[in-house]
C-alpha cells in the first residue's frame, strides 16, 4: 500500500493566498494538546483529506473558546474569549465551523450568538454521519465485524444538544456489536469531567465518576469503548487502566474508528 | 341560607388568606433579578402540554410515574366538581353545573373514577413513604420535616378522595330514597350505596352534607397550607413548566453586565462612547437569595423534592457533597428567612449570612459536572445548573475565590490561549509527518 504525506492548510496561509475553505475544522486545546486526542485529530483530518473536503485549521491563531472557563465561573475571561474568536472568525469570513470537542461544540453552537457570532457549527459527528448517508463515506466493515462495541455518550452532544443517534448509527455500520449500557442516551452518567472538572482534584467522595462509569462498562463488557469527546476519552481511558483491562478493551474516538476501518 | 352564608364566609377566608399568602410571595419574587423575556408563546403552550399535562418527563420512571400521572389528571377533572360544588355552597343549589348534559355525566363519571385510582395511587405513596425504604426520598436536606410534610399532604389527599366518593355515594342513596332525579353519572360510587342500607332519607341527607363539606373545607385547608410547605408545588409545577428556558440544555445565559465590562477593556474608547446609567451596579453571580434571577426562585418554590435530580448527580453517586435538590431546597429557605427582614428593612438589609457558605458550601458548588442529568431529570425542567454556575460566578468574579487548579487554568488560558500550559506554537504539532494510506 502507497502512503501519501499531507499537509494540513492553514486558513492564514490560504486567506494570503486568496483561497478560502468551505470549513473551518476547530481542533480545540485538547486536540492540538493532548497526546491521546491528537491522534482524534488526526484521525479526523486524514478522514476529511480522504473525502476531498475543502477545509483549513487556524494554527498558532487558534485559541481556548472559554468554556471551561465560563463553567468554572469565570465569565469575564469566558467573554474576552469569544469576542476575541468572533472578531478571527469575522476577519476569515467563516460561515461553517466543524468541532471534534463537544465541549467547543456547545459553546460555539449555543453560547457565542448572544455575543454576536454568525456562523454555523458542526460536530465531527454529524459531518460524519452525513458523509455517510450521502454515500460519499463507505465504511469497510471487515475490521470491526467481531468487535462489541459500548458507546458512551457525552454530556455535552447528548443532553445538551441532543445527539443520540447519529454516533449510535456510525457504530451501527462498523459491522460489529453495539451494546448499551444500562445508563445510555439521555440517562447516560458523565465521565466526571466536565464543568471545568478537567482540570481540578474531585471533591471528597466515596467514589470517582469515571470508576462509577467502568462499572457501567464492564457489565456489557465491550471490546471497544466508543467515545466521542476528549474529557471522556481522558476518563474512560484511565478507567481501562484502573481496572486493568487494557488487555481486553480499548478506548477510541469515532473517527479513529472509522479512520482505522478505512485503513486509512 | 345558613349553610350559604356559613359557605359564603369560608370561602371569603380561605381566598383573603390565600391573597396575602400570595402577595407576600409576589413582594419576595420582586427582590429578584430580571430574568429572560417570557415570549415565545406557542412553543411554551407546547412545552406545557407535553411536559405538564402530558407528564411526559415524569413517566422516565415509568411505573410510579403512572401514578404521579394518574394524580395529576385526577386533580384535573376533579377541579371540574370542586367548581361545582362552591357554586353549589354559594348559591344554595344542587349540582348546578348538571345543566351541561352530556358533558356533566362525562366529568362527572371521569371525577369518579380518577377518585378511586388517586386515592389507590397515594395508599401507595404513603406504604413507599413509611414503610419502604426508598433512598431516593433521603439524603442530607431531608430533615424529618420534609417526610411529615409529604405525609400530611398525602393524607389529607387520601381523604380529599375518600370524601369525595362517600359524597357520591350518598348523594345517589339520597336521591333514590327521596325519588329525585339522579344528575350525572358515577360508576364507582354507585357499588358503595350499600354503605347506606338501612338509613332513613334524613340520615343519609346528613351522610351527604358531611361528607359535601369535609370535602370542601378540606380543599380550602389544603389550598392555604400549601404555599407553606413543599407542595406549593400543586400550584406552581404547571405555571413552571410554561416559564421553561427554551433553550438547549447545554446554554449557559449571557451575563451582559460582563460584556459592557468586557467591551469597556477591549476598546478603551468606547469608554467615553458609552452612556451613563443611573442602573445600580449589579453584582456579578449569585451570593444570596436577591441574586438570584426570578426564575431560579420560580423553580426553587415549584419544587417538591422528589430527589429525582440527586438521584441521577454523578457527584452525588459518587458521595460527593452536591445534591442539587438541595441546592433548590436552601434557596428557597433562605429567602423565607431573609425575604420578610428585606421587605421590612430595604434591600441593603443584611443579617450577616448568605445564601453561599451560610446555606451552599462551596465544596457542593465545585463538585458540579455541568452535565445537566438534573435537569433532564426533573419532571417539570428545573434549572439547576445554572444557579449553581450563578453562585460559581460570584466566588470567581466576585471573591476571586476558587480551586487552586482552577486558579492556574484560567491562568492559561489568559496567558496561553489553552487550559493547559503550552505555548501557542505547538498548536499544529498534531498535524506533522501526517500520511495516509492510497488505496
Amino acid at each position: 500500500m502507497e502512503t501519501r504525506k499531507i499537509e494540513i492548510p492553514v486558513m492564514a496561509d490560504l486567506f494570503a493566498r486568496g483561497e478560502k475553505p468551505e470549513y473551518l475544522f476547530w481542533v480545540g486545546c485538547a486536540g492540538a494538546y493532548d497526546d491521546r486526542y491528537k491522534k482524534v485529530a488526526r484521525a479526523f483530518a486524514k478522514i476529511l483529506v480522504h473525502l476531498n473536503v475543502s477545509f483549513a485549521v487556524l494554527g498558532k491563531e487558534e485559541t481556548c473558546t472559554g468554556d471551561p472557563a465560563r463553567r468554572a465561573g469565570n465569565e469575564m475571561l469566558f467573554q474576552m474569549q469569544a469576542l476575541q474568536n468572533i472578531e478571527l472568525f469575522k476577519a476569515y469570513e467563516v460561515k461553517k465551523v466543524i468541532t471534534i470537542c463537544p465541549h467547543c461544540y456547545n459553546t460555539f453552537k449555543n453560547e457565542y450568538p448572544d455575543l454576536g457570532a454568525d456562523f454555523e457549527v458542526i460536530s465531527y459527528i454529524d459531518i460524519l454521519n452525513k458523509f455517510i448517508d450521502e454515500g460519499k463515506l463507505s465504511i469497510n466493515t471487515d475490521k470491526f465485524k467481531n468487535a462489541k462495541i459500548t458507546y458512551h455518550d457525552p454530556c455535552y452532544l447528548g443532553r445538551a444538544n441532543g445527539i443520540y443517534e447519529q454516533p449510535r448509527a456510525i457504530l451501527k455500520k462498523l459491522g460489529g456489536e453495539l451494546v448499551e449500557m444500562e445508563r445510555n442516551r439521555s440517562f447516560a452518567l458523565c465521565c466526571g469531567a466536565g464543568g471545568a472538572q478537567m482540570f481540578k482534584e474531585a471533591e471528597h467522595g466515596n467514589k470517582e465518576v469515571f470508576l462509577e462509569r467502568m462499572d457501567d462498562v464492564l457489565k456489557v463488557d465491550p471490546n471497544i469503548i466508543a467515545t466521542a469527546c476528549p474529557f471522556c476519552m481522558t476518563m474512560m481511558t484511565d478507567g481501562i487502566k484502573y481496572k486493568n483491562q487494557e488487555e481486553k478493551m480499548r478506548n477510541l474516538d469515532i473517527a479513529e474508528l472509522i479512520a482505522e476501518s478505512l485503513n486509512l | 341560607m345558613t349553610k350559604q352564608i356559613v359557605f359564603a364566609i369560608a370561602l371569603l377566608v380561605t381566598i383573603g388568606v390565600f391573597a396575602y399568602t400570595i402577595s407576600r410571595i409576589i413582594r419576595f419574587f420582586m427582590l429578584t433579578r430580571k430574568g429572560f423575556a417570557v415570549n415565545k408563546l406557542g412553543k411554551r403552550l407546547w412545552v406545557t402540554l407535553e411536559v405538564a399535562f402530558g407528564q411526559t418527563k415524569i413517566f422516565r420512571r415509568p411505573v410510579i410515574g403512572l401514578m404521579h400521572a394518574l394524580v395529576f389528571w385526577g386533580f384535573c377533572v376533579i377541579l371540574f366538581g370542586s367548581i361545582e360544588m362552591v357554586i353549589d355552597g354559594l348559591f344554595g343549589v344542587e349540582k348546578s353545573l348538571s345543566v351541561l348534559g352530556a358533558f356533566y355525566n362525562f366529568m362527572m363519571a371521569t371525577g369518579d373514577i380518577f377518585a378511586l385510582l388517586v386515592a389507590i395511587s397515594i395508599v401507595v405513596f404513603l406504604i413507599r413513604r413509611v414503610f419502604l425504604h426508598i433512598k431516593r426520598f433521603e439524603g442530607i436536606e431531608m430533615k424529618k420535616i420534609s417526610h411529615i410534610d409529604a405525609n400530611v399532604a398525602l393524607s389529607i389527599i387520601l381523604v380529599l378522595m375518600l370524601s369525595l366518593m362517600g359524597m357520591n355515594a350518598a348523594y345517589l342513596k339520597w336521591v333514590e330514597l327521596a325519588g329525585h332525579e339522579v344528575h350525572g353519572v358515577y360508576p364507582v360510587s354507585q357499588h358503595l350505596t350499600w354503605l347506606f342500607i338501612g338509613m332513613s332519607v334524613d340520615t343519609v341527607f346528613t351522610h351527604y352534607q358531611i361528607y359535601w363539606w369535609t370535602h370542601i373545607l378540606l380543599i380550602f385547608l389544603f389550598a392555604n397550607l400549601l404555599p407553606y410547605s413543599k407542595h406549593f408545588h400543586v400550584f406552581m409545577s404547571v405555571p413552571n413548566v410554561f416559564l421553561s428556558r427554551l433553550e438547549p440544555l447545554g446554554k449557559l445565559p449571557n451575563m451582559d453586565n460582563v460584556t459592557r465590562e468586557v467591551k469597556l477593556m477591549m476598546d478603551p474608547n468606547a469608554a467615553f462612547a458609552a452612556p451613563a446609567t443611573d442602573a445600580p451596579i449589579e453584582r456579578f453571580g449569585v451570593k444570596d437569595a436577591e441574586d438570584v434571577v426570578w426564575k431560579s426562585y420560580f423553580d426553587a418554590l415549584s419544587c417538591t423534592e422528589c430527589g429525582r435530580c440527586t438521584s441521577v448527580c454523578p457527584a452525588n453517586i459518587t458521595g460527593k457533597k452536591l445534591s442539587p435538590r438541595k441546592v433548590m431546597m436552601d434557596l428557597r429557605a433562605r429567602m423565607k428567612e431573609k425575604g420578610p427582614m428585606m421587605l421590612k428593612n430595604g434591600r441593603d438589609y443584611t443579617d450577616g449570612k448568605s445564601l453561599v457558605r451560610d446555606y451552599i458550601s462551596e465544596e457542593e458548588l465545585w463538585a458540579c459536572t455541568t452535565c445537566n442529568a438534573c435537569a433532564q431529570e426533573c419532571p417539570i425542567n428545573i434549572d439547576h445548573p445554572k444557579l449553581i454556575v450563578d453562585m460559581r460566578r460570584y466566588l470567581v468574579m466576585e471573591e476571586g475565590s476558587a480551586p487552586g487548579e482552577l486558579k492556574a487554568m484560567f491562568n492559561n488560558i489568559e496567558n496561553n490561549g489553552a487550559p493547559w500550559q503550552y505555548s501557542p506554537e505547538d498548536r499544529l504539532v498534531w498535524a506533522k509527518d501526517l500520511e495516509v494510506n492510497v488505496q
